[in-house]
């Protein structure tokens, strides 16, 4: 399983826009590198991430070849009730890995 | 005029030019007084800072994390985990990386935590030595660094270690490789000026391995010297080489005081 750091604020006043900070290890190979013997390395992104806020999504991002490795994805959304985040990223050769964080609103 | 445009558009011919003005430019190498020491910290944008500031957006933290699983995997056929002889890492590693390189009796000559890690893994857990920049070797350099995070590097400068630190101050001085350049002109002489506009730091190595974002990954510091060998067109040594190590040792002893910054963040 990759290893994923996620930031979300554990408390909030309801109504409050909060950041959410997301990074997950991936490699990102964009299948147009050679390797150290010319062979061209196929292609292994995450093509996409999900999170969902008890149970509703409320951001999405595609990903293509061009973006770094080891995706970080940050993004706000607005605190409505206490309950869980669930994060779920996809991609080439079944790739898939899911965090989840909870956050307290008063 | 079309020869004079080949010329001048070809990125070698601009390093060597740069090269040949840094030369005549400045000439003499001092070292830089304790008082104005930087780290490459210093020299990063904000947003940089910030990201090696969260251990929730430093990517050297993944990194770390794995470090810590592999610390108490069993390895080898003395099937014995880090953890075995050396339990909790946040206590018995605490301040280990800020004296590295350090004298090594056995092998009569200082060796870097790299080194030390593989000692340990060939001499007590019986395994195969983890290659250079391998993920694994990465990851408990990283993990074992983050121990010392916050505290002085501390070498032990004394008679053993003296003729290869003063090994490691010839060979950053030295001027070598087709551009004839020194570490000594960009990091002593020019730092906080440009080249090819990005800034140059002083060269503390305090921050080891470290997560590059040019290069995606962590890394460690020989691999770093290499890319600055391999800029200066100088010859590079095969990583774990003595060369690199009493060159560490020297930038270790240069830094000595500032605190450890592993895993930095750097451009």
């Amino acid at each position: 399983m990759a290893r994923a750091l996620i930031n979300v604020p554990a408390k909030a006043k309801r109504g409050d826009v909060i950041e959410i900070k997301t990074l997950i290890s991936h490699p990102m190979e964009p299948g147009y590198r050679p390797d150290s013997s010319g062979v061209v390395m196929p292609r292994d992104i995450i093509n996409l991430f999900v999170c969902s806020y008890n149970g509703e999504e409320i951001f999405r991002a595609d990903l293509f070849a061009a973006v770094a490795a080891n995706p970080f994805i940050a993004f706000s959304t607005v605190a409505t009730e206490s309950g869980k985040l669930e994060f779920k990223w996809t991609g080439d050769n079944g790739f898939s890995a899911v965090e989840t964080a909870t956050i307290t609103v008063e | 005029m079309n020869g004079w445009r080949r010329l001048f558009s070809s990125p070698i011919t601009i390093i060597a030019l740069l090269g040949a003005v840094l030369i005549t430019a400045f000439a003499v190498a001092a070292e830089i007084p304790l008082s104005e020491r930087k780290s490459g910290y210093d020299f990063m944008g904000r947003e940089t800072r910030a990201m090696q500031d969260d251990d929730t957006t430093n990517p050297g933290m993944l990194w770390v994390l794995d470090g810590e699983a592999l610390w108490s995997r069993k390895a080898g056929t003395a099937d014995k985990s880090c953890a075995d002889c050396h339990g909790d890492a946040t206590t018995s590693m605490k301040g280990v990386a800020a004296r590295y390189p350090a004298f090594s009796p056995a092998r009569g000559r200082p060796i870097n935590l790299e080194q030390r890690i593989n000692i340990c893994r060939t001499d007590q857990q019986k395994a195969t030595p983890l290659a250079f920049e391998s993920k694994d070797l990465l990851a408990l350099a990283a993990y074992v660094g983050r121990q010392s995070h916050g505290m002085p590097v501390e070498i032990a400068a004394d008679e053993r270690t003296k003729p290869f630190l003063d090994a490691g101050r010839d060979m950053f001085t030295q001027r070598q490789g087709q551009l004839n350049l020194s570490c000594a002109q960009c990091h002593d002489d020019n730092w906080g000026g440009k080249l090819a506009g990005a800034p140059i730091p002083q060269g503390h190595a305090t921050g080891y391995p470290l997560y590059r974002l040019e290069w995606q990954s962590l890394g460690s510091l020989q691999r770093r010297l290499r890319n600055c060998l391999f800029g200066m067109r100088a010859e590079t040594y095969a990583l774990g080489a003595p060369e690199y190590v009493d060159l560490e040792l020297y930038l270790a002893w240069r830094a000595r005081g500032m605190p450890v910054e592993t895993p930095a963040v750097r451009p």
